[in-house]
């Protein structure tokens, strides 16, 4: 036996077969997973690699601070937005520039609408099909499922026999025509999907539902940021100006027309998840509740940053509407204060990235990180270098960084903020929490799982939702009150600044804690790090050989086929990875990485 | 078997009338008369769905984002009948090795008339391991793709022109697709810059294609014409307030909430060729500086690279209210038309201003 416990708690053994998954599909950018299995299919390795690496951090050295929001946005398209708002946060910080309450509640709006269309767009169009078998809805009796809508959500009107007929027949004719699209290929044969017929075309009849209504979601981004996807944001506010009266009006980025479209889409937006996610979750889940794999480490480690400051300026937990803190080792019943300016608290360690350290047993704050690419295979990898067959994962193995918070690999995400907001005893977690465990007639520790993460992504987006309602009638009523202010610009020029000063952003994106540092000298950038939600959850090992949240929530899952990965894949994508974001990563001295020839 | 996509929409209930509506609407959308109706019809009624690779590189998503948003045609009437989406990773069910094998199918069925669709792009650098596809660099599976393919769709600016990971210092070498090694000389590239495109673009251009089983008319360099050969600048709502010299100082005053012109605090719409101003976004709900911020010129090549965007692209002396309001267009437009390296000024602004007239 090769087994080998890690400091974190689990058993690896890596003698039995290897199965490889590259790419991991329905996920933002490119990862790799490589799993080992005993004779009885069960998971007893798991090794995460992020694929794709592209070095945004080093590309904003010398850059007008100003202008961060706008490349840090493009680090990831799918959480849109959120970026920038942590940038705008960073900048602003290092500044000392306080802005507006308007801006403070149009900024909430925008990251609010992003968690609510990120979370539905995730669970149907990259999650679902881990669940949902979208060949067996053709076996499906349409009046069935037209009682089982009506059963699990009597307010949602496209319910009749008639409606799911005529999707069914769309589905048969898609399916029937021998071109796929972007079902070719799935697994709909492996016993791993057990929803009957009607439940797999109600949801998939939701699909493309939630397909169509998603495009309205964003719509209020368009109206305060001008675009979406890619908002536009600025320091020092928001760039959408009021004006309620003049006979300019019309012409006005934010007037009675756009606010009344911003309030009805969001009323819209409450009503579509309540009527139909929230319903969908519990329904898929009465099924697959018996399915509890995917723990990983959510009941060790979780972690928080806490974001939507309900008044504007002030970023103290208290503030914040969404929790805060760091559990560990298990123990839940004690959260700890998180000060992401401490350097013994966040650090990020680089033995088995594609990173190079002075000295890798070591970590580094963000604010002193360090970082040159460096990448090659270890000793066993199976291969080579351009043609990878095995990773050798007792060497370097993934483009990500493994960050640390006082040395623990931590869980971040929804299901981290649901386990830290109901510990805390956060009213209106505990409310959808304890609904969602009594409906589905499962005990707390059932949380702790892969459809645990999903169900805590949806209920947060219902949450987000209403909070979303909360901030459009904060913003109205701020503005009858006679503020329409949405700027601060005091500070806007760069003559103004001091010649040094250092600042750090924070956001909790759809996908977990995000935070930005940065350092300001002379009116530019002199040193910009993000340390991102699926640098957290996908991390590699690091120098004490913990594994990451990825890699321990695969750990001990039976797969039915080691040849169709749909259990890997559900689990991946319970944690919603953005790889994009996670594998960006430069340090303040990048520039002079010496192992880039620019040819 | 294969279906068309008058016959999908016969079978969700729409009826010919509402069909032959649509077909006015994407004639159009696509800028075309009434009298293109009929043969969008004739093209529905008739075609299978075109087959599309949709591959990723280094990128950020946010054109496959953006495409989902399109409000005309909806993404779910283009994935379920106007294309086969075979591969893309962004929403495939399939994973790994079936995941690949799909790449080599569809290149032994449609050798030579599948669309390869790219968003992102390759880098060269780090042996192009940066960006590592079923173990090996993107790049082979682009090339790959890319020598079967009836032609290639660059969507975004990364594909177009490099973006962001390709801005100084480019620490990968990422390149733009027509500049990746190995990619066939003789396959037509259409670039769709912005970042991202304009989801209703994205979705006209593929429509257009399926609808007329050709490809846009493009420009020197390589963008449909249809969409991106008029500047921001040229239909921007808030022009007249450029022409008045009436503009906005500083963020959130007087001007700002006047819908002022954004000239002086950066906007670059007067050198951006893009459809922000006339399709605007997401169903023509808005576009940038309806909503109070500059244009950053994102469907430029290099766009990150030219300053802040908060500067003024350049200082033009002498002009404010008193001055003759066509004197101030024509003096604007050329020297920010200079400051636009791959354009000719002189012969862009009479071409703007013809096609200003015909519309």
């Amino acid at each position: 036996m090769t087994t080998l416990r890690t400091p974190n708690g689990f058993d690896l053994d890596t003698s039995g077969q290897r199965v490889v998954v590259d790419p991991v599909t329905r996920i933002e950018g490119h990862m790799r997973c490589e799993v080992n299995i005993d004779d009885n299919n069960i998971i007893r390795n798991a090794v995460s690699t992020g694929t794709m690496w592209r070095g945004l951090e080093v590309i904003l050295k010398g850059r007008d601070p100003r202008d961060a929001w706008a490349f840090t946005q493009r680090i990831c398209g799918v959480c849109t937005g959120t970026h920038a708002l942590t940038s705008v946060r960073a900048v602003e910080d290092a500044l000392g520039i306080d802005i507006p309450e308007n801006a403070n509640s149009i900024r909430n709006i925008m990251q609010l609408s992003l968690q609510v269309h990120d979370h539905l767009v995730h669970f149907y169009h990259l999650h679902a099909l881990d669940w949902v078998n979208p060949v067996n809805a053709l076996k499906a009796d349409p009046r069935a499922t037209s009682e089982l809508q009506q059963k699990v959500s009597p307010k949602h009107p496209n319910s009749s026999p008639g409606y799911f007929r005529d999707i069914q027949n769309r589905l048969k004719k898609f399916i029937e025509s021998g071109q796929l699209g972007p079902f070719k290929n799935g697994y709909w044969t492996n016993p791993a999907y057990i929803l009957p017929p009607e439940a797999d075309l109600m949801a998939v009849t939701h699909y493309l539902e939630a397909l169509d209504f998603q495009t309205e979601i964003m719509t209020v981004r368009t109206i305060f940021g001008g675009k979406d996807t890619h908002p536009n944001w600025l320091v020092g506010g928001v760039p959408c100006a009021i004006n309620m009266d003049g006979d300019l009006s019309a012409g006005a980025p934010v007037n009675m027309e756009r606010l009344n479209y911003v309030k009805q889409i969001t009323n819209r937006s409450i009503e579509f998840v309540e009527n139909v996610l929230i319903p969908d979750i519990l329904a898929v889940g009465s099924f697959y509740k018996g399915w509890l794999y995917g723990g990983g480490i959510s009941n060790q480690s979780v972690l928080a940053y806490g974001d939507i400051p309900d008044r504007a300026n002030d970023y103290s937990p208290e503030n914040l509407m969404m929790p805060s803190g760091a559990i560990i080792n298990g123990k839940l019943e004690e959260v700890h204060p998180v000060d992401l300016r401490d350097p013994e608290q966040i650090q990020e360690f680089v033995p088995h990235s594609w990173y190079k350290y002075p000295d890798e047993a070591k970590g580094l704050h963000p604010w002193d990180g360090i970082t040159e690419p460096n990448y090659a295979l270890g000793p066993d990898a199976k291969g080579s270098s351009t043609n990878i067959v095995e990773i050798d994962e007792k060497a370097k193995y993934s483009w990500i960084k493994a960050p640390r918070w006082r040395g623990h690999a931590m869980e971040v995400g929804p299901l981290a903020r649901y386990v830290i907001g109901y510990v805390q005893g956060h009213e209106e977690i505990r409310e959808q929490v304890d609904f969602t465990l009594k409906t589905l007639d499962v005990p707390l520790p059932a949380l702790f799982s892969t459809l645990g993460r999903t169900a805590a992504r949806a209920l947060e987006c219902q949450w987000a939702a209403r909070k979303q309602a909360y901030f459009v009638d904060k913003l109205i009523a701020n503005i009858k009150a006679g503020d329409t202010s949405t700027a601060n610009v005091t500070r806007f020029d760069p003559k103004t600044w001091p010649s040094e000063v250092k600042g750090v952003g924070f956001t909790e994106a759809p996908r977990g804690a995000l935070a930005h540092w940065v350092r300001i000298k002379d009116t530019k950038i002199d040193n910009y790090q993000c340390v991102v939600p699926t640098t957290w959850n996908g991390s590699p090992r690091d120098s004490q050989g913990n594994i990451g949240a990825f890699e321990a929530s695969l750990m001990n899952t039976k797969v039915e086929r080691p040849e169709e990965p749909v259990e890997i894949l559900r689990t991946l994508h319970s944690f919603d990875p953005c790889l994009a974001c996670s594998t960006h990563v430069m340090g303040p001295d990048g520039e002079e990485m010496a192992d880039v020839k620019v040819r | 078997m294969i279906e068309t996509f008058y016959e999908v929409m016969r079978r969700q209930g729409i009826t010919r009338r509402s069909f032959l509506k649509f077909c006015s609407l994407t004639a159009a959308s696509l800028g075309l008369g009434p009298s293109f109706a009929p043969q969008i019809a004739h093209a529905m009624e008739n075609k299978p769905r075109l087959p599309v690779l949709w591959l990723h590189g280094l990128e950020c998503t946010c054109c496959s984002e953006s495409f989902i948003r399109s409000a005309h045609p909806l993404a779910k009437d283009v994935i379920l009948s106007m294309i086969s989406l075979d591969y893309d990773d962004t929403i495939m069910a399939a994973a790994g090795h079936q995941a690949e094998a799909i790449i080599d199918e569809t290149i032994e069925k449609y050798d030579g008339q599948y669309i390869l669709a790219c968003e992102g792009n390759p880098p060269l650098n780090q042996e192009g391991m940066s960006c590592i596809i079923a173990g090996r660099p993107y790049l082979e599976q682009l090339t790959h793709a890319a020598k079967h393919a009836k032609a290639i769709i660059s969507w975004g600016s990364c594909a177009s022109w490099g973006c962001v990971q390709a801005a100084r210092p480019n620490p990968t070498r990422a390149v733009p697709i027509h500049k990746a090694p190995g990619i066939p000389n003789d396959t037509p590239i259409i670039k769709v810059p912005g970042c991202p495109p304009i989801a209703e673009v994205m979705t006209a251009v593929i429509s257009y294609i399926v609808t007329f089983d050709r490809f846009p008319e493009l420009d020197r360099q390589g963008r449909p014409k249809m969409f991106y050969s008029q500047r921001i600048h040229d239909k921007c709502y808030r022009r007249p307030h450029f022409d008045a010299g009436q503009f906005v100082e500083s963020f959130d005053d007087e001007g700002a909430r006047k819908g002022y012109c954004l000239y002086k605090v950066g906007c670059k719409g007067p050198t951006t060729y893009n459809a922000c101003s006339t399709v605007r976004w997401n169903g023509g709900l808005s576009f940038p500086i309806q909503a109070g911020h500059p244009c950053i010129g994102c469907s430029e090549d290099g766009f990150w690279d030219k300053g802040s965007f908060y500067d003024r692209l350049t200082n033009i002396q002498g002009f404010g209210v008193e001055s003759d309001a066509d004197k101030i267009g024509v003096t604007a437009a050329a020297v920010v038309g200079a400051a636009a390296v791959t354009h000719a000024a002189v012969s862009a602004v009479k071409r703007a201003r013809h096609k200003g007239d015909e519309s």
